[in-house]
């Protein structure tokens, strides 16, 4: 799991100031305001705007564009399954399907004590070891019953 | 005497316990008192043998594989005392599935350490750039079209036109961008590359940029590689402090200097022009062309932009292999293709081979039919955007026009094979679904056509008006071709259309469904 900071403003500020010299920030100052606090405050859109001399509009639609970004933050262990065809082919709809009743939760959701997210992702590159998934930032591929029970455990911990 | 061992840090190993087993063996030789050196390098891509282990001997690398963590130690014995060892596969160069590949883009790849300059130039690195150095940009230009290198990424656009066309456009600043972007599911070979090989995709790019007289490259790599992220960082971080990358490169004239952008998880972002949009920080939303990237590109300005394979090949064709390149290969596909099997497959991985092999051969033969044992029903060749090939069509050679012919694409080369539990209106469904969620939303052909795609597929699931439901289908299908402005929305209609027409039966209203993983 990731541990991050609470939101901020300065260090919002900060960590926005540290990227402005880049010709077409927005993304990457984005993804560095959601490595810090797991999320994109919104308090920060503005703060973006303001920073790349940019309408708050646009930035807005560039935070809600991208799968990536999140407007809250997820739960304590993000466990992504890979739901594209390399792995419906090698039995990921069962391990999804699994993974789903397992938690109680369907893709795209978060466990009620906040413990497990569980999103879609479509594609980690592993298709030749599929089904694969990511917890959090970790890749594992080869999922059956037994791996991914393991896998809810040790996100559930 | 000391130990030289080599365990891959690619992510397909990583995800089978590569990191578990490297620790077991690190404790395996302190218990024993040995001294090994563990070389972290990229995959040979042969993905139902990893974690594969290497032993550097006198006669070569010899391999084992898998070995897993439990493995660990009883393959150190084995290495230890030169005995044999149920995992032992010999001389990693022999092993057939590696043998019968051409590898000139992957010919390092899972080979030398991926972080390391020096390991580069020793097994070749740098010679197509320094030769660039010597050579005016029409004869580099000459090289690249001499190879018949044609745009990797999929559409397969001739790239030396493309970056001829970008050499003859005047303009203040001119930019090299590498499409690393790679959403297609059942594709891996830019992640590859990119963790096991960096510096051929930097050199590559550098060769770009010298050629059309650009100073800065951008690569946009997608969120969902970390592996790749770093290693490509890592990676021009090392060529820059060799003099690679920066002021002066090689001592010469030239400037290029090189930045890793990531992506935040959209598959459009594959899509040139999208790709743009967003590394100049918007909604990646497609523009309309003309004007083309090479005249208007990165912030408006003449722009190389090409997928990480295509860079890949260029180093091997400025080191003098232009004709060499040429000589493989059959029509307008010259040269090798880099292709991944994947998805229900016995031998799944990375077979870089000179066009013109047969589907049937690289599914049957090659990929070993399904890891499951059941007979192969279809495979899905390209991506969520390629088409659906019967084994009616295994004849088809890997081509760029063979696959055009029968309504088909290779796109990326990823081959995605599926047994026969298949429900190919649940394929066709999934198709419209994604084009649906990943739509950039521009224009209405892909945006409403994908959702209504969807809804009509249902109904036709559900037994609803069959037969006017699929020309419904077949309508949108054509819509969706003909006016979307990319291919996200004007190729979904490959996956969908191959699906009604090879698989029929299963779009009748009493499907045959064997669906035994369900």
């Amino acid at each position: 799991m990731s541990v991050y900071e609470p939101w901020e403003p300065k260090r919002g500020a900060e960590i926005i100031a540290e990227h402005t010299h880049l010709e077409g920030a927005t993304l990457v100052i984005l993804h560095a305001l959601q490595e810090a606090f797991g999320y994109v405050p919104q308090p920060a859109i503005p703060m973006v705007a303001e920073a790349l001399n940019l309408s708050r509009a646009e930035v807005h639609g560039v935070f809600t564009f991208y799968h990536d970004f999140r407007h809250k933050p997820a739960g304590k262990h993000v466990l992504k399954l890979c739901r594209a065809e390399a792995c419906q082919a090698a039995g990921g709809d069962a391990v999804a399907a699994r993974a789903e009743a397992t938690l109680g939760i369907a893709i795209g959701n978060t466990t009620p004590d906040d413990r497990v997210t569980l999103e879609p992702i479509y594609c980690l590159g592993l298709c030749a070891t599929a089904p694969s998934a990511m917890l959090d930032g970790r890749v594992v591929g080869m999922l059956d019953e037994a791996r991914i029970d393991a896998l809810i455990a040790e996100a559930r911990r | 005497m000391s130990f030289r061992i080599f365990i891959p840090r690619d992510a397909g190993a990583v995800a089978v316990g590569a990191e578990e087993t490297v620790t077991a063996l690190e404790q395996a030789a302190a218990k024993r008192n040995v001294a090994i050196e563990i070389v972290r390098t990229g995959s040979r891509g042969l993905f139902w043998l990893e974690p594969m282990l290497e032993v550097a001997t006198a006669k070569g690398r010899v391999a084992f594989g898998p070995v897993k963590e439990a493995d660990a130690a009883s393959v150190l014995d084995a290495i230890l005392a030169d005995k044999p060892h149920a995992l032992k596969l010999g001389l990693t160069e022999d092993i057939p599935w590696l043998k019968r590949q051409t590898r000139l883009t992957f010919a390092r790849c899972g080979v030398i350490d991926p972080r390391s300059v020096d390991d580069y130039r020793a097994h070749g690195g740098y010679k197509g750039l320094e030769r660039a150095l010597t050579l005016t940009s029409d004869a580099i230009l000459a090289d690249v079209t001499t190879s018949g290198l044609r745009g990797r990424g999929g559409a397969g656009f001739p790239t030396g036109i493309k970056w001829k066309t970008v050499a003859q456009t005047g303009a203040d600043r001119k930019f090299i961008v590498c499409n690393a972007d790679e959403g297609d599911s059942g594709t891996f070979a830019d992640r590859m590359i990119m963790e096991g090989d960096p510096f051929v995709v930097i050199e590559g790019m550098t060769i770009a940029g010298v050629t059309v007289g650009a100073t800065k490259g951008y690569i946009y790599i997608r969120s969902e590689y970390p592996h790749a992220i770093e290693a490509m960082n890592a990676a021009i971080a090392a060529a820059r402090r060799a003099g690679y990358l920066g002021p002066r490169i090689c001592g010469s004239q030239h400037t290029f200097d090189l930045e890793v952008r990531v992506g935040a998880g959209a598959y459009v972002c594959g899509e040139e022009t999208s790709l743009l949009e967003s590394l100049e920080g918007r909604r990646g939303i497609v523009r309309a062309k003309p004007p083309l990237p090479a005249h208007k590109g990165l912030f408006g300005k003449p722009t190389v932009i090409n997928n990480v394979l295509s860079f890949a090949a260029i180093p091997f064709i400025l080191a003098g292999g232009a004709k060499a390149y040429a000589d493989y290969g059959m029509g307008r596909s010259r040269g090798t293709m880099p292709i991944q099997l994947a998805g229900n497959v016995k031998f799944g991985g990375l077979f870089e081979t000179a066009f013109g092999i047969t589907l049937g051969e690289l599914v049957d033969d090659v990929a070993g039919g399904t890891f499951t044992g059941r007979p192969v029903r279809a495979v899905q060749v390209g991506g969520p955007l390629g088409a659906y090939f019967p084994r009616a069509l295994f004849d088809t050679p890997f081509d760029y026009e063979a696959f055009a012919a029968r309504d088909g694409l290779i796109g990326h080369a990823g081959i995605v094979v599926f047994d026969d539990t298949v429900d190919m209106a649940k394929q066709a469904r999934f198709a419209m679904e994604f084009c649906a969620i990943e739509s950039c939303g521009k224009c209405t052909p892909c945006r409403i056509g994908s959702t209504r795609g969807v809804e009509t597929i249902d109904k036709i699931r559900a037994g609803e008006r069959v037969e006017q439901n699929l020309a419904v289908v077949e309508d949108l299908c054509n819509t969706m071709k003909f006016g979307s402005l990319c291919a996200l929305g004007g190729f979904t209609p490959y996956p969908v259309m191959s699906a009604l027409k090879h698989f029929r039966e299963d779009f009748s209203p009493a499907p045959r469904r064997l669906q035994a993983a369900e």
